[in-house]
């Protein structure tokens, strides 16, 4: 169902970058899922509502006060790469 | 002195009120109890390692352990991926502040399938954990290392998250109580993103008791969480002994009929809800007739709410690099090699079911699914106040068993995963023991009681009744071979 071509494509898409066998085992089991997923195909959704949060919210809203938040050093601190209080990363136009 | 690691949480902060024990002495037996499950990613050394707020809380000098998934200042964290190895948060997750505001100790991090992705804990990075009642077994899946270690003497109670089971599951497996509180009753700020719309923070102790006093403390409104809203009455500490003027329904469709269900565990099950029947509650069958499509729906949403929340995993503000010429390559060879493969399976298929062409087909559907669902369980709910089902179909798994297999492995949430999809509240207790389909030795079965949202006081009080009357043997199964 899922060919080479299109895990390519999907692996592309999520910047990842998989090896020959990898490409065939997640062609097999991606078909293999989505042919179970499938099965909601024979139900009728014609007109039934998408849920996509499943408490009851109004808008939440705070005041617009400024606070505080992480100081750009502590921020900083995790990356692997950084210069001049900036997150370094090779060029994007190499 | 009796080893403080056979006390429940409740009956240890009772022996630090009467003077029997003291809060150093009960958190040591735990720290320095070897960790021979794998449990652990990480383990505090000593009781100051990080400060604890309130020394008069209602949970003063209980050691807790954490689920890796959890943000702590300064503390490693990793999800149990090695795109996080060696990365130290800035700041602390809300749901572990509040715990230490109520005067917890950490304990340590526990082991985890990789951003909480499976049901085995063979996902991790860091190594396998292993059930306590047979170490050749699984703990269940992805809060494996918190349910081993309450188990198996490590911690007295620990914290969690649950996407489509990951709190349930591995309580049930380990013989322990797991339980999944409403969607947004407790702050999902620091706790690493798996799938926003279905992820919760829970507990795994013990006993009932001591889920209620852990649920107490964690839930709350955050504004650092925009979909939390709290508890709307404080979590009672459950006291009921009968089930008397209840009405319990139990759905073929996750009962009896549950696929993949095995024999030990559909008896364990039948006694129960006799059980439930023999404590006063008017017990009927009843149908949640789309919950059987409940892993199809998971199995989009979650992947593809995944896809987009692992972006943020691309070697530029936190966590491994690798290095490259271009900025694409650096993302490509960063991600290849930070991610394991059930992590990449699940974003390819959120990718792909996100992808153009495809968005409606898959995405719109399991929303749609997930409104169905919702509704069953509505439906369900005007004629019955609860609804039990067993949490796994099976008892815990040989290692390895269903590694090579995804999708056997998801059907290990079949059970679970409708109750996400409709932000529902449920509680796994253990309920007994059975052997696999097959043969082998005896394992710990889960009843899972769930009830309509916020119903949280109502579903413990429940708990703790047929708690009382299965009378599982709920002391740790310790490393060293006592009890």
């Amino acid at each position: 169902m899922i060919d080479r071509e299109q895990v390519l494509h999907i692996a592309r898409l999520a910047r990842l970058r998989l090896d020959d066998q990898e490409v065939e085992r997640m062609a097999a089991e991606l078909s293999g899922i989505l042919e179970h997923v499938e099965a909601i195909g024979e139900l009728d959704l014609e007109g039934v509502e998408p849920t996509t949060h499943v408490v009851a919210l109004e808008n939440v809203l705070r005041a617009d006060v400024p606070a505080p938040s992480l100081d750009r050093e502590r921020a900083l601190a995790g990356a692997p790469d950084s210069a001049s209080g900036s997150f370094r990363v090779p060029s994007p136009q190499a | 002195m009796s080893d403080p690691r056979q006390l429940t949480v409740a009956e240890a902060l009772g022996e630090i009120g009467d003077g029997s024990l003291s809060a150093d002495e009960w958190f040591d037996a735990y720290a320095e109890a070897p960790d021979e499950l794998g449990a652990y990613l990480w383990r505090a050394k000593g009781a100051g390692a990080v400060p604890t707020g309130g020394e008069h809380g209602p949970l003063a000098g209980t050691p807790v352990a954490i689920k890796d998934i959890f943000c702590i200042e300064d503390v490693p964290t990793t999800a149990g991926s090695r795109i996080l190895e060696g990365y130290a948060p800035p700041y602390t997750a809300t749901a572990v502040e509040r715990l230490l505001a109520a005067g917890a100790r950490l304990l340590g991090k526990t082991n985890m399938d990789e951003f909480a992705m499976g049901s085995s804990n063979e996902n991790s990075a860091f190594g396998d954990v292993r059930n306590p009642w047979d170490r050749g077994r699984v703990p269940g899946g992805s809060s494996g290392g918190s349910a081993a270690a309450v188990a198996g003497g490590l911690a007295p109670c620990s914290i969690g998250t649950d996407t489509g089971g990951s709190i349930r599951q591995p309580a049930a497996l380990c013989g322990v109580v797991g339980m999944k509180p409403t969607y947004g009753s407790i702050s999902r700020s620091g706790m690493i993103a798996f799938a926003s719309s279905l992820d919760q923070c829970g507990p795994l102790t013990r006993d009932v008791r001591d889920a209620a006093l852990l649920l107490g403390a964690l839930g709350g409104g955050d504004e650092r969480d925009t979909t939390s809203i709290g508890f709307p009455e404080p979590i009672a500490i459950p006291g009921r002994e009968d089930l008397e003027g209840l009405r319990v329904g139990v759905p073929s469709e996750l009962g009896l009929e549950a696929e993949g269900i095995e024999a030990g565990v559909r008896d364990v099950f039948e006694r129960a809800v006799a059980l439930c029947e023999r404590l006063g509650a008017d017990v009927a069958e009843t149908s949640l007739p789309n919950a059987r499509h409940g892993i199809s729906a998971y199995y989009v949403l979650a992947p593809a709410e995944a896809s987009a929340n692992l972006a943020r995993y691309d070697g530029v503000r936190f966590g491994m690099r690798v290095e490259a010429e271009s900025l694409d390559e650096m993302y490509e060879l960063t991600r290849s090699a930070g991610f394991g493969p059930e992590v990449k399976r699940r974003i390819m298929l959120g990718t792909y079911a996100l992808s153009s062409g495809f968005y409606e087909a898959y995405y719109g559907s399991a929303q749609r699914v997930r409104t169905l669902i919702a509704g069953d369980f509505a439906a369900a709910f005007g004629d019955f106040d609860l609804l039990v089902t067993p949490t796994s179909p099976t008892v815990a798994f040989e290692l390895g068993a269903r590694a090579a297999d995804p999708l056997a492995m998801y059907m290990s949430d079949y059970c679970t995963v409708p109750m996400s999809l409709a932000g529902l509240p449920a509680i796994s207790i253990p309920a007994g023991l059975a052997p696999p389909d097959g043969g082998g030795p005896e394992l710990p079965v889960g009843l899972q009681i769930t009830g309509p949202a916020f119903s949280e006081s109502l579903i413990l009080d429940a708990a703790h009744a047929i708690e009382g009357a299965v009378g599982f043997d709920h002391r740790p199964k310790l490393a060293e071979g006592r009890r």
